[in-house]
């Protein structure tokens, strides 16, 4: 019997098997759930190929965070596949990194930094309420950070976002916890995905990661964040919310 | 067992397929990116495919390195052994 029996689960930003969306979708499915997974545009394809690979069929729904009709429509499209939820899992980011990322922080322009906040973090907000209609008292929203209490070599404006993502999880936490839904983040540490090699620069944190963390830390081994996250879907975790989980090896706790 | 030629009509399929390439296109010299315009997310793609129709694992840090479609077609008749 796994901890997450009879609970409907949607995994928001799944594109390859090396996304961690994915790995939560694997585990939540092992551990007893029904998964929905969503993803836009023409990363969309690459989806419906990849979730093949989940240990059960998983239904694929199309879903741009940034899109308000897509938004609107949500409850209706997931009503086809689940009759309510119990679990929301917001696993989206989006930085330019020819502009954002890998050094140019001075540079950064406006635009691109109001685009990677709004998918980065308002999104959180956006779909957390879409989502609303379907979830009850006991319900779950967890996302994915990467600690914004400090500044990184080259995550630069992605940190900004984080930052706002870490804020906007407190402030929902605070709106949604008198409905009895929870609204945590999961801080990893760095994670081999087709995100983070769009970061440049940011192998070099995977190396220093290694060294500090005083557990170790495997930047190809998505299990023990997933676990992280499916623990937060669960009753495992009924009084906590506006909570920041590390499964980061213990680095953040470390001051050298 | 798969030849370097029915690897190269299946993979030319995949691609055609994914990123809209003329199949006849496709051929052992052609770079995905410089010849046959593959964008990166169509590549992630055609890996993707790929892996699943020739039943083989194309990591990550070696797809930078399938440059041209006979790169491709040599990684996956090596791979199937």
């Amino acid at each position: 019997m796994g901890i997450l029996e009879g609970k409907r689960i949607l995994v928001a930003g799944v594109t390859m098997d090396s996304s961690i969306g994915f790995a939560v979708a694997r585990v939540a499915q092992e551990q007893g759930a029904t998964v929905v997974v969503s993803n836009f545009g023409r990363a969309l394809s690459i989806t419906k190929r990849i979730v093949g690979r989940l240990p059960q069929p998983a239904p694929v729904i199309e879903l741009d965070v940034t899109d308000e009709s897509h938004l609107e429509r949500l409850p209706d499209v997931l009503r086809e596949h689940v009759d309510g939820l119990d679990g929301v899992v917001h696993s989206i980011a989006y930085g330019n990194p020819e502009t954002l990322l890998g050094g140019k922080f001075l540079d950064g322009p406006w635009s691109d930094v109001a685009q990677a906040v709004q998918v980065s973090a308002y999104s959180l907000k956006s779909l957390t309420t879409a989502c609303l209609p379907l979830m009850g008292e006991g319900g779950s929203v967890v996302g994915m950070t990467f600690d914004a209490t400090v500044a990184w070599p080259a995550y630069d404006w992605m940190g900004v976002a984080k930052a706002g993502l870490e804020s906007t999880s407190r402030y929902l936490a605070r709106d949604l916890g008198p409905r009895g839904i929870r609204v945590n983040l999961v801080s990893a540490g760095p994670l081999k995905t087709l995100a983070a090699k769009a970061i440049p620069g940011f192998e070099d944190l995977e190396s220093s990661w290694k060294d500090r963390a005083p557990l170790g830390w495997d930047e190809s081994d998505h299990g023990p964040t997933a676990r992280g996250v499916v623990a937060l879907l669960s009753d495992f975790f009924p009084a906590t919310t506006g909570e920041i989980v590390h499964v980061d090896g213990g680095f953040h706790a470390m001051g050298l | 067992m798969a030849t370097q030629t029915d690897i190269l009509n299946d993979l030319a399929a995949i691609v055609e397929d994914i990123a809209g390439v003329d199949a006849a296109d496709v051929q052992l010299d052609k770079e995905f990116i410089g010849d046959l315009d593959v964008d990166s997310l169509s590549m992630v793609e055609i890996v993707v495919a790929a892996e699943e129709k020739f039943g083989v694992r194309i990591p990550d840090d070696e797809v930078k390195n399938l440059k041209t479609v006979g790169d491709a077609v040599n990684y996956i008749d090596k791979a199937q052994g």
